[in-house]
């Protein structure tokens, strides 16, 4: 089931295309990734999904309906550009930004209660926000975007700016958030973070979707028939004959007595193929197929378009 | 609740609570009530015991001519000059008026030595009896009585009596109209810069803040700028009806105070703050009087009701495009190439508010009572001179217009401009900007 479908957005300023014709479905209860480099235009697809801009052309879909303005309290946004009135109380200005997203104010007196509670930060509600850290204003930043409730929640670089701590505390509230119902959509470059969270992602580059699909499948796509092995007690003739299908035994190194190596194989090799081989030659620690990083698809594919233009 | 009136809500409710708000709110009054009462305080103080000036004359033009009053007496003296002039220093005399033999037969100078700083009045007192002295001696060298050129001076005074269409007269008195239209015209234009400035900041405040973004997720461009620009209209009116009350309430306590003596005087200085050309002339209470009778007769029906219309239409014109001032830069240094072109038309208004003052049914005031950046101030000089109310109810039909446009404009580039970082914004750029559908 898909929670949010964009058919077909573009999106152009007065001087360029920043969406050309993107199709996108994030599933239900899913964690999305959009990915990109900077300028692809994740931010104008996300402005558009938020309602701040309106694509040129192209539909949005949200749980099925067309996107229209009272779906707007079913969004918890939090933008690349965040901040707060320095000047207010943290209380009050939680109170008023729920307030905005159509939560009325016992109810939202109630929920902040909770959610201050649970962060223990329910000593600065009458403090200004100027009196904060940075990584305190973070966590009622996360706060004011998830009070609501909402249904789809988008962050935009939802890590950059906060310490580890927080980004621990972050990550754990989101995956939380999703198993409670939540659809995420979350954009970012931070590709580690992409790995240990996403179900499904897609790579946005000059205006135009290049990539989509689970992380697992993309990886599988990306495979490069790359094994690795560790071996003890590796008998001398080891790594003379290869079979049929191993190209390159490419990395060798030894340590403490264990032999590490990299196989190159074709692509019909599996992995029992590799265990088949290697009984023979010694003791197996651990074998494993290494599929390429998120980090590597994605400077790969970015490099590859940037030689097509 | 309605989104708008929450964030009018949250505009009022933090400016008003601010510690500058309320210190301000008391400071005016305050303020106020001292211009009026420290005149009169400094009269009633003014310095104790007669004062005793020597009078040093080479001449023997003027002895008997300056004469004693309650505060000074004068003593014609014959001492050597360096003698007097310690004297003075020692405090014998309050000061001494040296009067030199003059190189020609004419005296044409006096110096005036004192230990401390001589009051206006007691020299442009002596210049006065002087100059006249001399000015009688040289008529009738020439054969002229000076009786005869005294006599010849007249008082003459002209009544002006406005002719109503409907018969009525009224008693008419320019000092009072010019006074009114300035002062009310001066409001205006004090409270659409002071508060459409508030405006411009609270928007590069929440670009500035970065929290835009996260509003603009949960509301309208449009309804946060006109939530804000209502809400800070509420702040001003809050203000001025505070500043109104607290006056009234300084000024009873005054009365009370010093009596109604005191109250004349502070109708006196005050309608001679107000009036400036007219000041000289209100010495004497028929005269003030008269000025009373003058503003009884005014249709405060209709100045209090343009006021209000001009004063809050004018802001709301003015402030949607403040907002989008605001909404185009990063930070307030770089709303400068905008801001002149804003308030060219106001300070206009305000400079040629001395010709409109003369002119007040010409072409230019008329024109310039039409165009509604300019209306608010120019419309409420002309008001008090009487202005046929078709040519208001055009103007403030205009106004409405006017303000309708420019909020509509405001809103095209305000909704562009917020979600703008680190970009150099010229008139090109904005132009593209209403241009976007």
């Amino acid at each position: 089931m898909q929670f949010i479908d964009i058919q077909n957005v573009t999106k152009a300023y007065a001087n360029h295309l920043a969406l050309d014709s993107v199709s996108l479905s994030v599933p239900k209860q899913s964690i999305y990734g959009l990915l990109g480099p900077n300028g692809a235009g994740k931010t104008s697809l996300i402005r558009i999904i938020n309602q701040i801009t309106a694509p040129d052309s192209g539909e949005v879909f949200f749980d099925g309906e067309k996107l229209q303005p009272h779906h707007i309290a079913h969004i918890g946004y939090l933008p690349e550009e965040r901040g707060l009135y320095k000047k207010m109380k943290v209380g009050e200005q939680a109170l008023y930004l729920a307030q905005l997203k159509g939560v009325d104010r016992k109810t939202a007196e109630r929920k902040l209660k909770f959610w201050f509670e649970r962060f223990e930060i329910m000593a600065w509600w009458n403090r200004k926000v100027e009196e904060l850290s940075k990584g305190m204003q973070q966590k009622i930043q996360f706060v004011v975007t998830v009070i609501h409730e909402p249904r789809l929640l988008i962050f935009d670089e939802p890590f950059s700016g906060f310490d580890p701590i927080n980004v621990n505390l972050l990550k754990e509230e989101i995956l939380r958030l999703k198993n409670e119902g939540a659809t995420i959509i979350f954009s970012t470059h931070n590709m580690s973070s992409v790995e240990e969270l996403c179900d499904n992602i897609a790579l946005i580059n000059n205006g135009k979707k290049i990539l989509e699909g689970s992380v697992k499948s993309i990886k599988q796509q990306f495979r490069t028939n790359t094994f690795e092995a560790h071996l003890t007690e590796v008998s001398s003739d080891f790594g003379l004959n290869l079979p049929a299908g191993f190209n390159s035994l490419s990395q060798i190194k030894q340590e403490n007595g264990e032999l590490s190596v990299v196989f190159q194989c074709e692509s019909h090799v599996k992995a029992n193929d590799l265990l088949n081989f290697l009984l023979p030659y010694g003791q197996i620690v651990s074998h494993r197929e290494i599929l390429p990083t998120m980090n590597e698809i994605f400077v790969q594919q970015i490099e590859s378009q940037k030689i097509k233009n | 609740m309605n989104k708008t009136l929450l964030i009018l809500k949250r505009e009022y409710l933090t400016r008003v609570k601010k510690p500058s708000f309320i210190i301000m709110t008391i400071l005016g009054p305050l303020l106020m009530a001292l211009l009026m009462v420290v005149p009169i305080f400094l009269a009633t103080l003014s310095d104790s015991g007669i004062k005793e000036v020597a009078v040093l004359d080479e001449t023997d033009w003027f002895s008997g001519k300056l004469e004693n009053d309650e505060n000074y007496t004068f003593k014609i003296v014959d001492n050597k000059l360096d003698t007097l002039k310690k004297k003075v220093l020692k405090g014998e005399f309050y000061a001494l008026l040296y009067i030199p033999q003059p190189e020609l037969n004419i005296p044409v100078n006096a110096v005036l030595f004192s230990a401390k700083q001589t009051s206006l009045t007691l020299k442009s007192y002596i210049h006065n009896t002087l100059k006249t002295e001399v000015e009688n001696r040289k008529l009738l060298s020439s054969g002229i009585d000076p009786e005869v050129i005294k006599s010849s001076k007249t008082n003459f005074n002209i009544q002006t009596i406005k002719l109503e269409n409907d018969g009525k007269e009224s008693k008419s008195y320019a000092e009072v109209d010019v006074a009114i239209g300035m002062i009310t015209s001066i409001l205006i234009y004090f409270f659409i810069f002071m508060f459409g400035s508030l405006v411009m900041r609270g928007v590069i405040e929440e670009k500035t803040s970065r929290i835009i973004e996260v509003i603009v997720s949960s509301v309208k461009p449009f309804q946060l700028m006109m939530g804000k620009i209502i809400g800070i209209a509420l702040v001003g009116l809050t203000q001025f009806l505070l500043w109104v009350i607290l006056t009234m309430g300084i000024y009873s306590v005054v009365l009370l105070i010093f009596g109604s003596g005191a109250a004349t005087q502070i109708q006196a200085t005050s309608s001679m703050m107000g009036q400036g050309i007219g000041a000289q002339q209100i010495a004497n209470n028929a005269q003030i009087t008269q000025v009373f009778d003058v503003i009884h007769s005014i249709d405060f029906g209709v100045i209090i009701f343009s006021f209000m219309v001009y004063f809050l239409g004018g802001y709301l014109l003015y402030a949607a495009l403040f907002a989008a001032i605001g909404s185009a830069v990063d930070n307030e240094a770089d709303t400068q190439q905008f801001m002149l072109p804003v308030s060219i038309p106001l300070i206009l208004g305000i400079v040629l508010s001395g010709f409109i003052v003369e002119h007040p049914d010409g072409g230019i005031a008329f024109w310039l009572s039409m165009f509604p950046l300019t209306s608010p101030v120019i419309m409420m000089i002309r008001i008090p001179f009487g202005v046929a109310y078709w040519e208001i109810a055009l103007s403030m039909i205009l106004l409405i217009l006017g303000f309708i446009f420019t909020t509509w404009l405001a809103s095209k580039i305000y909704r562009t401009g917020i979600l703008m970082y680190g970009k150099k914004v010229n008139y090109k750029e904005l132009w593209k900007w209403i241009r976007y559908h």
